[in-house]
C-alpha cells in the first residue's frame, strides 16, 4: 500500500469534476439543433395537445348528434362543421385522432420490443434457434398483413381494440429483427460480452442487460418510424371497415365517410385527412432527425 | 450460384405452402359463410343451407381440418375451389389478375425509374433547389396513406375537369363501357382512366426510391473510383451514369423486394377506390362476403408475388454486383 486511500480518493474527485457529457445529453443536443427535428417535435406535441385537451374545449362530444344541422359548413356552433349524421366534425375528428395516436404508439412499442427480442435471441444463440426464428420471420414477411388483419376484424368489435393493436404489432417487427440479428452476431464477439459470458452471467441476462441496450439507438429510431407505419395501416384498415369498429371512430373511418361528400362538403374530408397527414409527417420528421442525432458519422450543419 | 438459387427456390416453395395454408385456416376459422344465407326472407331451410355449404366446401359443421384437406387436395390439382356465388375461383381470379398486373407493372416501372432518377439528380445537385424541393415533397408524400392520396387525386381530377369544362381525367373503372370508335379513341379513353390510379400507386414509390437513391448516390459520389474514372478522362456525365449510378443501384434493388409487399397492398386500395375490377378489389369484397376460398387463393397469389419479387431482386443483384456472381 504505497498510495493511501485518501490520495486515491482525491485523484478520483479530480477526475469526476471533469464531467463527460452523457450520451443522452449529446443526442438530445444534436436533436434540438436540427431544424427538422424541432419542427417535427413541435408539430407532434401540438397534435397530442389537440387530441387529448381539444375535446374538453368543444361543446359537443363524439357521440352527440345535432338534429338541427346536417352537413353544415363550419360555424360558431360547430367549429369544423357537421357530418351527414349531424355529428360534430371537431369532436369526432379529435376522438379519431386519439384512437389513431394510441393505437400507433402501442403497436410501435410492442412491435419494436418483439423485433429486439427475436433478433437478439436468434443472433446470440445461432444454431437451431436462429434457423427457426429466421424462418418464422420470413414466413411473417410473406403473409399478407392487410389480409390477415382484415380477416380477423370481426374479433375487434365491441371494444376489443387492444387485440387489434397486438395483431398490428405482429406485422411490424420483421425487417428490424433481421437488422438486430446481424448486429447481435457482431456484438457478441466484443470484449464486454465475452467478459460477461466468462464470468458466468446467464445468456438471457446478457441479452437483456448488454446486447439490447447497446442497440438502443437503432431501436428508438425504429420505434418512432413504426408509429407512422402503424397509424397508416390502422387508417387504411379502418377506411375499409376492417379496423376500429363502430360506434368508435378512427381517422380511417372518418376519411372513408368524408371522401363520399368531399366534393360538395370539403370540411368532412379535409380536416381529418389534413390532421392525419400532419401527424404522420411530424412523426417521420422526428424519426429522421433522431436517426441523424444518433449517428456519429452523419453530416450536421454547423459542425 | 445455381445451387444457391435452387436452395432459395425450395425454401420459397415451402414458405408459400405454409403461408397459404395458414391463410386458409384463419379465413375458414374467422369468416362465416353461413351468415350469407341466414336471416333471409323467406328463410331458407337449414338442410338446404347445409347442402349448399357442403357443396362449396364451406360448411362450418365439417371439422376445419377436413375442409382444409379437401381444399388442399383441389389446389394440388390446380383447382382453388368455388366462390360463394358458385363460380370457379381460378377462372374469376385469372380474369382479374390481368387487370392487377397491368396496373402494377405500369405503376412499378414508372415509380422506380422516376424515383431513381429524381434521387440521383438530387444527389448530384446536393443542397440545390431541386434537391430541397424533392426532399420536402417526398416527406409530404410519405405521410399520405394511399387511401387518402387516391381520394385527393379523385377530388383534384374532378375539380380540374370542372375547371376546363371537359372530362380529362376519368375516375371510375378501366375503360368506358360500350365506347364506340377506332383504336385511337379506345387508347385515349384507356389512358384517361389510367393516369390517376397509376399516379396514386407510383407517387409513394417515387418518394421512397428518391430518398433512398439520394443517400446511396451521395455515398458513392465521394468514392475514389469515380475520381479515378474522371481522371482517366471520362466525361462527368459518363462517369456518373456508368459508374456511380450503377453502383448506387445495388441497394435499391435489394430494397425492391421489401417494397413489393406494400405495393400489392397499395394496389388493393387503388383498385377498390378507382373501381378497377382486379384482384385487390376482389380481396376487399371477398372478406365482406365471407368468401373463404377466394381469400385463400388471393393470399397464395400474394405470397407467390412477394417471393417472385424477392427472387427477381436476388437475380438483379447478381447482375449488377460481380462479387455476388463470382463469390
Amino acid at each position: 500500500m504505497t498510495i493511501s486511500d485518501e490520495e486515491l480518493a482525491e485523484q478520483r474527485a479530480g477526475i469526476d469534476r471533469i464531467k463527460a457529457p452523457s450520451r443522452l445529453r449529446v443526442v438530445a443536443g444534436r436533436f434540438s439543433r436540427s431544424v427538422q427535428g424541432r419542427i417535427g417535435f413541435a408539430l407532434l406535441a401540438l397534435m397530442f395537445l389537440l387530441a387529448f385537451a381539444g375535446p374538453h374545449l368543444g361543446r359537443w362530444t363524439y357521440t352527440d348528434k345535432d338534429f338541427m344541422a346536417f352537413l353544415q359548413p363550419p360555424s360558431a356552433e360547430h367549429w369544423w362543421g357537421t357530418l351527414q349524421t349531424g355529428a360534430d366534425v371537431y369532436a369526432v375528428t379529435l376522438r379519431g385522432m386519439q384512437k389513431s395516436l394510441i393505437v400507433g404508439l402501442l403497436a410501435a412499442v410492442i412491435g419494436t420490443t418483439l423485433a429486439a427480442v427475436v433478433g437478439a435471441f436468434a443472433g446470440y444463440f445461432m444454431g437451431w434457434a436462429d434457423r427457426s426464428l429466421t424462418w418464422i420471420t420470413d414466413l411473417m414477411l410473406v403473409l399478407p398483413a392487410f389480409l390477415i388483419l382484415a380477416i380477423m376484424s370481426p374479433l375487434f368489435a365491441e371494444g376489443q381494440w387492444p387485440l387489434f393493436v397486438l395483431v398490428l404489432a405482429l406485422f411490424l417487427w420483421m425487417v428490424t429483427s433481421k437488422i438486430v440479428r446481424s448486429m447481435t452476431i457482431s456484438l457478441k464477439e466484443r470484449e464486454f460480452i465475452q467478459a460477461a459470458r466468462f464470468m458466468g452471467v446467464s445468456p438471457v441476462r446478457i441479452i437483456f442487460r448488454h446486447v439490447i441496450p447497446n442497440m438502443s439507438s437503432l431501436l428508438a429510431v425504429d420505434a418512432t418510424l413504426n408509429v407512422s407505419a402503424a397509424i397508416l395501416t390502422e387508417t387504411s384498415l379502418s377506411y375499409f371497415g376492417f379496423g376500429i369498429q363502430p360506434p368508435d371512430v378512427s381517422l380511417g373511418s372518418l376519411i372513408a365517410d368524408g371522401a363520399k361528400t368531399a366534393v360538395y362538403a370539403p370540411w368532412t374530408f379535409w380536416f381529418c385527412a389534413g390532421l392525419l397527414i400532419v401527424t404522420v409527417l411530424a412523426v417521420n420528421l422526428v424519426g429522421d432527425s433522431l436517426r441523424d442525432a444518433f449517428d456519429p458519422t452523419a453530416k450536421r450543419a454547423g459542425q | 450460384m445455381a445451387g444457391f438459387l435452387l436452395r432459395r427456390l425450395l425454401n420459397y416453395l415451402v414458405l408459400i405452402v405454409v403461408a397459404t395454408s395458414l391463410a386458409y385456416m384463419l379465413a375458414a376459422g374467422a369468416l362465416d359463410p353461413r351468415s350469407n344465407y341466414e336471416g333471409r326472407n323467406p328463410p331458407i331451410p337449414q338442410a338446404v343451407i347445409d347442402a349448399r355449404l357442403t357443396e362449396l366446401n364451406l360448411n362450418d359443421r365439417t371439422p376445419l381440418f377436413d375442409r382444409y384437406l379437401t381444399w388442399a387436395g383441389g389446389v394440388v390439382h390446380g383447382d382453388f375451389g368455388k366462390t360463394v356465388a358458385g363460380g370457379s375461383v381460378g377462372e374469376d381470379l385469372g380474369r382479374r389478375a390481368g387487370v392487377t398486373l397491368r396496373l402494377i407493372t405500369i405503376g412499378l416501372i414508372l415509380g422506380s425509374v422516376a424515383g431513381v432518377f429524381v434521387g440521383a439528380y438530387a444527389a448530384v445537385k446536393q443542397y440545390g433547389v431541386f434537391d430541397r424541393l424533392s426532399t420536402g415533397a417526398s416527406f409530404v408524400v410519405l405521410a399520405v396513406p394511399t387511401v387518402v392520396l387516391a381520394n385527393i387525386l379523385i377530388i383534384a381530377g374532378v375539380w380540374f375537369n370542372g375547371l376546363v369544362g371537359a372530362q380529362v381525367f376519368l375516375v371510375s373503372g378501366e375503360a368506358t363501357p360500350g365506347l364506340q370508335g377506332g383504336f385511337a379513341t379506345q387508347a385515349v379513353d384507356r389512358l384517361q382512366h389510367l393516369i390517376l390510379p397509376t399516379l396514386s400507386l407510383s407517387l409513394g414509390l417515387i418518394a421512397v426510391y428518391s430518398r433512398y437513391q439520394r443517400n446511396m448516390m451521395l455515398d458513392v459520389l465521394g468514392a475514389d473510383f469515380i475520381r479515378t474514372a474522371m481522371a482517366k478522362g471520362l466525361r462527368r456525365r459518363t462517369a456518373l451514369i456508368r459508374h456511380a449510378l450503377r453502383t448506387a443501384l445495388i441497394p435499391a434493388v435489394t430494397y425492391f423486394a421489401f417494397t413489393f409487399g406494400s405495393l400489392l397492398v397499395g394496389t388493393t386500395f387503388t383498385e377498390k377506390i378507382f373501381g378497377w375490377h382486379g384482384m385487390g378489389e376482389q380481396l376487399v369484397n371477398s372478406i365482406s362476403t365471407n368468401d373463404v376460398n377466394t381469400v385463400a387463393a388471393i393470399s397464395c397469389f400474394a405470397a407467390f408475388a412477394v417471393l417472385a419479387a424477392s427472387l427477381a431482386s436476388d437475380v438483379l443483384h447478381a447482375v449488377l454486383d460481380p462479387r455476388v456472381r463470382v463469390g
